[in-house]
Formats: structure tokens, sequence, C-alpha cells
């Protein structure tokens, strides 16, 4: 049997060589590089059908790339014959999809359990419900949100399942794709503490999409700009306002682009490490 | 080399000390939660051989120490005492599942939540009826002219589409009644009444039952899906905005499609269950076509005619209101729409059945037999 993955072991978690995705006629990606580091949270930005999703999908192996090799931890899925050795990269990380994606006919404690029931059979019941428990209090649910199915949750609140669900079996790896989409500024800015404070606490790399500028001030340690089908700047917001680039100016310079920028400065709330 | 989670345990005054070591992390667990369960009074959880640990190996650890009181962790490192430090709070008030009640409460329960839900929905319906006769009359007073647009849509749907599986559905009814009724029949050496039995049946009955049956699933299935997305995706409430009444625009030109075409399936799967009727009788006992038209015209009524023709807009409205009476009662989640659905077919087959009962004991009562 093939030698287990040791995310601590690598400096670089994803590394994105040469990406093409093409649907028909329409390139979505292009000749697309992108390194993730270990322990980072990196938010990528574009503008609406820029391809964040399609990359998240390529990175994760729901879309298999046109040309192109994307390496998480060493390993590239398509290569991967050995069953034993995808499930073994599979569980290195988590994903947290737009909508939650919770299973509609399960709660949120056996949603939390699916993953580990998954990979873990021999877990005995008693400690899959204080696995779920645990998971429950750290994405900050209340209490009684165990038993509940998701219907009966707020939209916020679905997020935060969607979370707990992606952090189930405690990977390395975290995917969020648009995590405060939909939420309200205060749950949206209660969102982005947690993130930070879940990556902080159990050493998580982060790939966060995102169309919010609060977030990526208030939780990503360097951003990725997607633009012209390919990735044309990565890193910290800083560097990026130094770029000359036409829409990476418009983008942090436009109106809530500034605002988010003041906000920040008045707090001092760097994401400093 | 990524070693599996594992301890020792040295026993001291007071309680065992428990040094772990390897990765105590989920996917090298193994039995370690299981063992340590074993291992008597603790006095110290000792962190610092571990080569990695996550959320799973800190719960773990820190349930030790909770069981164990007095029991101390040391040699954690940073990273460690972060997740220790995450998990220390009690997390007993956090509930997995929901409280389980005595099974005959939540016998009691279910009873009486389906029962008040059966009324509910009867309630609805006949609401929802009501409210579409008013906008029948509303839009008849004001003189506004009708959507024929959407009503000749739904004409094409509801029934020319449905033109061949009807078809082809009742002609085989008609063969089965035939084949069974000769078996019968045989018996007493009058094969000849099964063209009785299938051309008063069909005309009366099953022709138009069957049809029901149909259309229901065909069309009242669809216009609970079609008007339950129209919910989800909030196209109801922009009619409502826009000042379009959903009523005018959506429900009536179905309702009024599926009352104005079930006399004519009902017809046409009538006359095509006599045929194969027809066909078995020619091929099976032997009566020709003539003598089989000629027969049919003396022993069906004219009442039996009618009695089909009556029946049938009532049927049509019934299946066109339960229809769009669940798609209008979707909420949330798309889950709802198949239940709704379902439901929709289940109610419109059912109350086809029992009305078609009542009709049948009214005109038999009065003298049209």
């Amino acid at each position: 049997m093939a030698e287990f993955i040791q995310p601590e072991n690598f400096d670089v978690a994803i590394r994105v060589n040469g990406l093409v995705n093409r649907f028909g006629d329409a390139v979505v990606h292009d000749n697309l590089d992108l390194e993730v580091h270990s322990g980072e949270i990196l938010g990528v930005v574009g503008g609406s059908g820029t391809g964040k999703s399609v990359l998240m999908r390529s990175i994760i192996g729901l879309q298999t790339p046109t040309a192109g090799e994307v390496e998480v931890y060493g390993k590239t899925l398509d290569t991967i014959a050995d069953e034993e050795e995808s499930r073994d990269l599979r569980r290195r990380w988590g994903v947290m999809f737009q909508g939650g994606a919770l299973f509609s006919t399960l709660t949120v404690a056996e949603n939390i359990q699916v993953p580990l029931r998954e990979y873990y059979p021999r877990l005995d019941q008693k400690l899959l419900d204080e696995i779920a428990a645990y998971k429950v209090a750290m994405v900050g649910l209340p209490p009684d949100a165990g038993p509940k199915y998701p219907a009966e949750l707020s939209g916020g609140m679905v997020k935060r399942a969607g979370l707990a669900r992606a952090l189930a079996l405690d990977p390395a790896l975290l995917f969020l794709d648009e995590p405060t989409a939909g939420l309200d500024p205060i749950g949206a800015a209660k969102f982005d503490e947690l993130i930070r404070e879940l990556a902080d606490t159990m050493g998580l790399t982060v790939f966060l999409i995102t169309h919010d500028l609060d977030t990526l001030y208030a939780t990503c340690d360097r951003v990725a700009v997607l633009a012209e089908k390919r990735v044309i700047a990565v890193g910290t917001i800083p560097e990026l306002l130094a770029t000359e680039h036409p829409w990476i100016q418009d983008y942090f310079n436009g109106p809530r682009g500034r605002s988010a920028a003041d906000c920040h400065e008045a707090h001092g709330a760097a994401p400093e490490r | 080399m990524a070693a599996w989670a594992d301890f020792e345990h040295s026993d001291g005054a007071d309680g065992a000390e428990v040094r772990f070591s390897g990765r105590l992390t989920l996917a090298r667990l193994g039995d370690l939660p299981a063992r340590i369960e074993e291992v008597g009074p603790i006095s110290t959880l000792d962190l610092s051989q571990i080569q990695r640990i996550d959320t799973v190996g800190a719960w773990i650890v820190t349930r030790a120490a909770a069981q164990h009181p007095g029991a101390r962790i040391v040699g954690a490192s940073d990273e460690a005492q972060r997740l220790l430090d995450a998990l220390a709070s009690d997390k007993s008030e956090y509930r997995v599942h929901a409280d389980r009640r005595p099974v005959w409460v939540r016998m009691l329960e279910q009873l009486g939540t389906s029962s008040v839900a059966i009324w509910d929905e009867l309630i609805g319906i006949i609401g929802f009826f009501g409210a579409m006769l008013v906008a029948v009359f509303t839009q008849i007073r004001a003189r506004r002219r009708l959507r024929w647009n959407a009503i000749v849509t739904r004409f094409q749907t509801v029934g020319v589409d449905a033109l061949p599986i009807i078809g082809l559905m009742s002609f085989l009814i008609g063969i089965v009644i035939a084949q069974q009724g000769a078996v019968q029949l045989e018996q007493f050496g009058l094969e000849v009444f099964t063209i009785n039995l299938v051309g008063r049946a069909s005309i009366r009955e099953l022709g138009l039952l069957m049809t029901a049956i149909m259309v229901a699933g065909r069309s009242g299935s669809a216009f609970a899906a079609q008007i339950g997305t129209m919910k989800l995706t909030e196209e109801v409430d922009a009619m409502r905005t826009i000042g379009v009444s959903p009523m005018e625009a959506i429900v009536l030109p179905r309702v009024a499609a599926s009352t104005l075409l079930m006399p004519l399936l009902g017809f046409y799967a009538s006359i095509c269950a006599i045929i194969g009727g027809g066909v078995f009788a020619w091929v099976g006992l032997e009566i020709p076509p003539l003598t089989y038209i000629q027969r049919l015209r003396e022993i069906i009524p004219m009442t039996d005619f009618w009695a089909m023709l009556i029946k049938a807009p009532v049927f049509g409205v019934l299946i066109g209101v339960t229809g769009c009476y669940s798609g209008m009662q979707v909420r949330q989640n798309a889950e709802e729409v198949g239940r709704r659905t379902t439901a929709a077919v289940v109610a419109a087959i059912f109350l086809v059945i029992v009305l078609d009962a009542f009709f049948a004991v009214f005109f038999s009562s009065i003298g049209w037999n």
C-alpha cells in the first residue's frame, strides 16, 4: 500500500500548472498557474464568470481539466489509479459549497457524521456523537442545532453546518465557495472571524472564493486575482495595490473597495500571523 | 513514517501516568479510544511524545481528562494546546439526537397530526376552488378576455400529447375486459353478451375512469410540479407584484384545459376500448365487426353517454384544481415540490374514484340503468 500523505511535510499544498478549461468554444482558463502555500488563507477573487468555481472544481476533481495539471500534496487525482490512494487524498480536504449542500434528509449531526462513517466505519456511535457535538460547538451553532434538519435552519446556520461537515474529517485543506454570500453584514463578519479562528486553531490551509471585500481584508493572508482566463496576480493586499493592472485597481479602489479598506484601517484588524 | 496513535501507562501513587505517542489523529486513531477507557484512575496525560494531533485526538485527551478528575495534561505543544483550549468548554449541552418519546405517544401524535393535515388539506382545496370560482366570475364581469393562448398551449400538453398513451391503454383494457368476460360468459353459452359488457362498461365507467387516472398522473402532476417550481423561484410572487393575478394567469388556463378536454379524452378512450373489445370479439369469439357494431347500438342506452359527458368535466375540474392547489402549497425547498406532486396525483385519483361512486349511485337512483 502506498504511503499516507502527511500534509505537514508540504510547503505547497496545491500546485496548479498550465490549467486549461474549455466548455465548447468558451475558454474559461487558459494556461492558469497557481500555488497555495501550506497554512495560508488564500482568497480567490475575480469578476463573475472568470471561473473561480471552475478552478475550485478542477482542484477537487469535480471537473476534469482540458489540459494542464493539478497537484494536491504532490498527487494528481486524474493519475491516481489506486482507489485507496485517492480516498487518502480526498479525506485531506473539506469542501463547503455555496449553498451549504447539506443532505436535506439528514439532521445537522448526521450530516457531520456522513464523512466520518464513510471513511472510518469502525468508529463507535458514542464517539461519533461526541465528535458531531463538538464540531457543532466549534462552528458556533447553538446547542440545539444538532438534531435539526437543514430546512429548519436559517441561511447563516446552514453555512455554519456546511462548514462543520467540511471540517468533519479534520482536513488539512479547506475549500470555501463564497462563504459569506447571502449573509447579512453582521453574520458575514462573524463568519470571517470564525474562519480565521478555525484556521489558526486547526492549522488549516484555506482556499477561499469570495466576492466580499471585507472577507479579503479580515481573513486572507494572500489574494489571487483571476482575470483574462488566468491568475494575473497573487500577493498580499498591499502588494496587489501596488500593481498597475486596471481591474485590480478598479476592484480595490472602487467605492466598495475603498470603504472596506477604510473600515479595516479604522478597526486595525490586520490579518497578521 | 506515519505511526499509529498509541500510549503506554505506568502506575503512580495517585493514578496512572499515560504517555501518548505517534499521530493522535482521526486517520491513525485505531482502537485507542476504547483502550484508554480501560485504564484505571489517571493522574497525568503526557502529550510530549506525540507527532501530530487533530481535534479528534484532542477530544480523546479532553474526554479522558474529564473522566478522571484531577488528571493533568502536560507536555502539549502550542498547536496541541490551541486545540485543547478550543475543546475545553463543556459540550454536554450540545445535543445530537432529538428527544425520543415513547412509541405510543409518537403513534398518537402521528395520527393526530395527519388527521389535522387531511382536514386542513380538504378545507384548503375547497377554499382554493372557491377562490378560483371568484376569479372566473370577476373575469366574466370585467369582460376581460380569456387567455386563449395559455389555454391552447395546455390543450396541446394535456390533450393532444396524451392521445397515444390513452388510446393504447384503453385499447388494451378493452381487450382484457372482453377476454375475461368471455371466459365467464362462455360457461353459460352467452359469449355474445361480452359485447354488452365491453360496450356499457367502457362508455359508462372505464373509459373515463382510466382517462382520469392517466390525466391525473400526466397533467395533474405536471401542474403541481410546474407551479411548485414557479413558487420556489418566486415567479408567482413576481407576478402578483406586477399586478397579474396568478389565479387568472396560471391556474385558470390549466383548469380550463383539463375541464374542457376530459369529455373529449374520455369519449376517445371509450371508443378505443370498444375497438379493443371488438378486435378480441372478432378474433377470439368470431363475432364479425358489423354484428358487433349493430349489437352495440342496440344495447348502449343514450343515458350511458350522457352520464359520461356529465362526469367528465367534473373530473377534469377536480384534477386541475388538486394539481394547481398542490403546486401553490409549495414552500421553501425543492423536496417539497416532489412531495406535493405526489400528493396531487394521489388526491386527484382518490377523489375521482370517490366521486365516481357517488355518480354511479346517483345515476341509478334516477333510473339511468
